[in-house]
């Protein structure tokens, strides 16, 4: 055991006098004081409810118990959780969803006020005693998506929340400035302040509030931060940080909520952080029906992990990047974009090489009290080498796996520094991981394709590989700099964004803009002299833009510091202007005055889109549908969310878990490679139907009760190969039905757990349906999630797909070019995903167009009328309306 | 390093040293809220469970609670420890001790009562 070095990076978060300075300039707008509550079997019954400012309509929402009325539309009250809501939705992830129903319309905008940022650490959440139990769960409509989305996170934050009182956090609205809110679990009060002067990014926010918050250095345990990033300003992919402290490091961790832009919504209501302080943590704060059960069961698995985890998974060494290595070698690590499953360089990003270089071991690393699973872990004094902390020594949270695997081999970066420190940045900016490794890979194969080039990634070369253009890319995208923009607002946007603006030259232009050189746009030149800038009416809207309130000098002020070099343009010509964003100007072909006066007619050169920063900015390029539809094929996004990092094209089981799963392709309702692929112990349709039913109901229950799911099966009992199903590792779920009976007092049984989760699961379904999503055409992934897509990928696994031509599809190779072999192939392999989907549904109680039956409401006791409404028309259109009287009252 | 040091050979299976530990710290005769525990072999004779101290246990303690003394002595400050039980679980003898009624675990901190109430001299405090 060594005590951890301690992180040289204290001086830039401030002193404690200036962080008090910090805090003597926030403006208290809404105080309020709560009652204390005894939490009974691990419901509060409460929940608490803060709408930051704004005007929507909140008639369908429950309503308000107690309430205060702040200034500027600031409210906070608190909410009943019924009984009707525990029965239904169980809590966690099912309260979140329930709440976002009633908060949202079908055409709710991500950005819309009453889109809701639900928080909900589930009933189990905060005992101490086994493994994982600190989880939260957090939902919210995604920027990516447009759906509801669900993600889980550790930290201190959710049991501190239940143990001051709430069983749920509900953030609406939006504010008219930067604000924090406060929550005292011990004094039981609430505080909306602002908070103008605390920094933006999490490494150094939640420092900065812990010291603020906190009574003394010992007291920083009791506090817990959730904030965002600078990122959340400008991309899609904002996350939401929870911090807990740590001890031995004497720093705050971070913990991330990170799928699908829960981070940008919370930076879009302009909330910095939501801090709260709870001190008095005891292993029975939830009230538990029977201790000796937790007890038991925590006990068994807290031996299992001292005796065995060194021999199976090694989580507390290095935690789940221990499977890069394992990865690679089953053929499944994503490589450049999810062509391959591996690389020769592997071993140079392997788990020993974090463990032998980077990695502080021996140190207990838990994210919330009781994990002896410890999976987290950090690289201590990481010097940075890019970007706004470049040369300081920071703590890097990580790598987890999918960090290895996407910011590493599926960008083909097999370098560790360069994975920490995007690791590392993506963390503080609050970026999503996985979606940012998924999607610039997008844009390094539309780049390595010539699908894009190097003057539309201003100047980034973005072949396989490249660290420092792939973290500058990061810090562009923070910055709201326009290709790094574009790339932040992910795949789909990606790809909407390319096919307008780049690709080929039109016919029409050819001529006009034969023999001329494009502009070539470099790094910014800070030290340049700024030459006087005008509005050129040739160049930009004036009239619009002083409508807007822009003049000259603004103009002026914004570009400093930000200047493009724009060899061979004239200075005053060569830019266009965006409204509201002058982070940057963009440069344009040289060509001359006269022909600059051939651009179409009306088009004015500033965006009239907030999703582009150069709509219409150059339209002599357009992509030509071929080139659309190549997009469409590697483009590893379904439902606008990216895949996360394990390559699925060779199990076709993994391939039915990622596009058929709620939220978007997440591996977290189902990972089923080994059992499918490796192990074969799922042959048939039916199996993989029954897999692909029981393990996503399973891995919700997680959800729904706070608690995490690496406990469950990244460390198994020695006898488990010889249970009846060794895949559900039966001891372990046993030990969930144990401790479940123990908080809540009642018994469990894998039946009654799978209804439970099916009431959630089914009803996100239907959500998903409302919000414009959910019917079989939206469960279609992309064609290289299925198999091989390019001539590379055949020739990589050329063996594997003859014989399976061969032996499996009865047709002979031999004399075949690749190209027809992978049509073969491919043609096959989507026959095989529509026969899954089909099992799949069935299973599941859908139709054959993926819409829930009133049938399985009914037996699940989800008939509940506002569900049966958005189904029915569904359900009508496809013919699977039931008929017969017992079903006439769900036609009213 | 101090310590409880125990002579299995001696023990006669009186009981009175788990009686002493549970009476002293939990004020009530119950060996299962004894640090020490004397445990009857099946071929005849006792074996005496003792903490040697080894400070295995604290090194999981992510809250810190269990610290190590100048003397060697593994103490568990209770008002710090949050109930866990990891500590419990890493023990390969079964020496960090819990009790379902009660919300900490407990261990041995070398205090000699045990010691001083064995008749038959098989326990003694060590300082070495």
């Amino acid at each position: 055991m060594v005590d951890c070095v301690k992180n040289e990076y204290r001086h830039h978060i401030g002193s404690h006098e200036e962080i008090m300075a910090m805090k003597a300039k926030h403006q208290v707008l809404a105080t309020y004081t709560f009652d204390p509550t005894v939490i009974e079997r691990g419901y509060n019954n409460r929940s608490l409810y803060i709408s930051v400012g704004g005007q929507y309509d909140v008639s369908e929402q429950d309503p308000l118990l107690r309430k205060t009325e702040g200034e500027r539309g600031i409210v906070i009250g608190e909410k009943a959780v019924t009984d009707f809501m525990k029965q239904k939705f169980t809590g966690g992830k099912g309260f979140d969803l329930y709440h976002l129903w009633k908060a949202v319309k079908a055409d709710t905008s991500w950005n819309a006020p009453e889109n809701d940022i639900v928080i909900s650490p589930g009933p189990l959440a905060g005992i101490t005693q086994y493994p994982g139990a600190g989880k939260s769960l957090v939902c919210c409509i995604s920027p990516t998506t447009h759906l509801p989305i669900d993600s889980n996170v550790g930290g201190y934050f959710g049991p501190f929340l239940k143990f001051a009182g709430f069983d749920i956090l509900e953030l609406q609205g939006q504010a008219e400035e930067d604000i924090l809110i406060y929550i005292d679990g011990n004094n039981h009060t609430i505080s909306v302040e602002t908070a103008p002067e605390e920094a933006f990014d999490s490494h150094i926010l939640g420092e900065q509030l812990s010291e603020m918050y906190a009574n003394s250095t010992k007291d920083k345990e009791n506090i817990s931060v959730i904030s965002s990033g600078r990122a959340a300003e400008h991309s899609y992919i904002g996350i939401l940080n929870f911090t807990f402290w740590d001890k031995r490091r004497q720093c705050i961790r971070l913990k991330q909520a990170g799928r699908g832009g829960i981070g940008t919504v919370f930076r879009n209501k302009k909330i910095k952080a939501v801090v709260i302080r709870y001190s008095g943590v005891h292993g029975d704060l939830n009230n538990p029906a029977n201790k000796g059960l937790l007890n038991a069961a925590g006990i068994r698995l807290h031996k299992e992990m001292a005796h065995y985890d060194t021999k199976q998974n090694n989580m507390r060494k290095i935690g789940t990047a221990n499977i890069i290595e394992v990865m690679d070698r089953y053929d499944l690590l994503p490589t450049h974009n999810y062509q391959y499953g591996g690389h020769p360089e592997t071993p140079k990003i392997a788990s020993k090489v974090f463990i032998e270089k980077y990695i502080t071991q021996n140190v207990p690393d838990g994210c919330w009290y009781g994990c002896s699973m410890s999976c987290a872990k950090a690289a201590d004094n990481f010097e940075l080498r890019t970007g706004p902390y470049k040369g300081q020594k920071v703590c890097v949270d990580g790598p987890e796996y999918e960090n290895g695997g996407g910011l590493g081999s599926n960008v083909g970066c097999f370098d560790p520094r360069w994975i920490l420190e995007a690791n590392f940045y993506c963390d503080t900016y609050g970026v999503d991981t996985i979606s940012h490794a998924t999607m610039t890979a997008f844009a390094q194969e539309c780049y390595q394709r010539g699908l894009i080039n190097l003057d539309d990634t201003e100047g980034l070369d973005l072949r396989w590989g490249n660290g420092y253009a792939l973290n500058e890319l990061m810090h562009h995208m923070v910055a709201g700099d326009g290709f790094g923009m574009i790339v932040g607002k992910g795949i789909r946007h990606q790809k909407r964004i390319y096919a307008e603006r780049f690709g080929k030259v039109l016919p029409e232009y050819e001529s006009m803009l034969e023999g001329r050189p494009w502009v070539s746009i470099k790094e910014p030149v800070i030290d340049k002299p700024i030459p006087t800038v005008h509005f050129n009416p040739d160049l930009a809207d004036c009239e619009y833009l002083k409508a807007e309130g822009y003049d000259d000098e603004k103009v002026l002020a914004s570009i400093k510091g930000d200047l493009l070099e724009n060899a061979g343009a004239n200075n005053d010509s060569a830019y266009i202007a965006q409204p509201g964003r002058w982070s940057k100007l963009i440069g344009v072909p040289t060509i001359g005055r006269d022909e600059i006066t051939a651009w179409p007619v009306g088009k004015p050169y500033y965006s009239d889109d907030p999703d582009c920063c150069y709509s219409n900015g150059r339209p002599w390029v357009k992509m030509t549908p071929e080139q659309i539809a190549e997009m469409e094929e590697f483009g590893m996004e379904n439902k606008g969310l990216e895949y996360s990092e394990y390559l699925m094209k060779e199990s076709l089981a993994q391939q039915g878990g990622y596009a058929l799963c709620n939220k978007g392709p997440q591996h977290d309702e189902a990972w089923l490679i080994f059992m499918d692929m490796v192990n074969n112990q799922i042959p048939t349709f039916e199996d993989k139907a029954e897999a692909l039913h029981y393990f996503p109901m399973f891995r919700t229950w997680f959800g729904l009760l706070g608690l995490c799911k690496l406990p469950w099966n990244d460390i198994t009992p020695i006898n488990n190969k010889y249970e009846a199903e060794p895949a559900k590792i039966p001891e372990h779920v046993q030990n969930y039905f144990d401790i479940y009976e123990g908080v809540i007092g009642e018994k469990h049984s894998e039946a009654s757990m799978v209804v439970q989760s099916e009431r959630v699961y089914t009803f996100q379904r239907i959500f998903i349906l409302r919000m414009g999503s959910g019917q079989r055409k939206h469960d279609t992934p992309p064609a290289r999630s299925l198999g091989p897509i390019t001539v590379g990928e055949y020739l990589s696994r050329e063996e594997r797909y003859d014989k399976q031509m061969k032996e499996i599809i009865g047709v002979d190779p031999t004399g075949k070019s690749i190209e027809e072999k992978v049509k073969i192939i491919m043609a096959y392999r989507w026959d095989q995903f529509e026969q899954l989907v089909d099992a799949v549904y069935k299973r599941r109680g859908w139709t054959p167009n993926g819409i829930p039956k009133l049938e399985k409401l009914i037996e699940i006791g989800m008939d509940i009328p506002e569900l049966v409404q958005t189904v029915r028309p569904y359900l009508k259109q496809e013919g699977y309306w039931p008929s017969g009287e017992e079903y006439a009252k769900y036609d009213e | 390093m101090k310590k409880l040091v125990a002579d299995s050979t001696k023990c006669t299976g009186c009981g009175t040293c788990e009686k002493v530990c549970s009476n002293a710290y939990y004020k009530v005769e119950d060996k299962e809220k004894s640090a020490i525990r004397v445990i009857a072999n099946e071929q005849g004779g006792y074996s005496i469970a003792v903490c040697d101290q080894c400070g295995i246990c604290k090194d999981m303690c992510s809250i810190m609670a269990l610290k190590q003394g100048e003397n060697g002595v593994v103490r568990l400050d209770k008002k710090t420890c949050v109930g866990c039980l990891i500590c419990v679980g890493e023990c390969l003898r079964d020496l960090m001790r819990y009790h379902d009624d009660l919300p900490t675990p407990f261990k041995c901190v070398a205090c000699g009562l045990c010691a001083k109430k064995c008749e038959s001299g098989a326990l003694s405090i060590v300082e070495a």
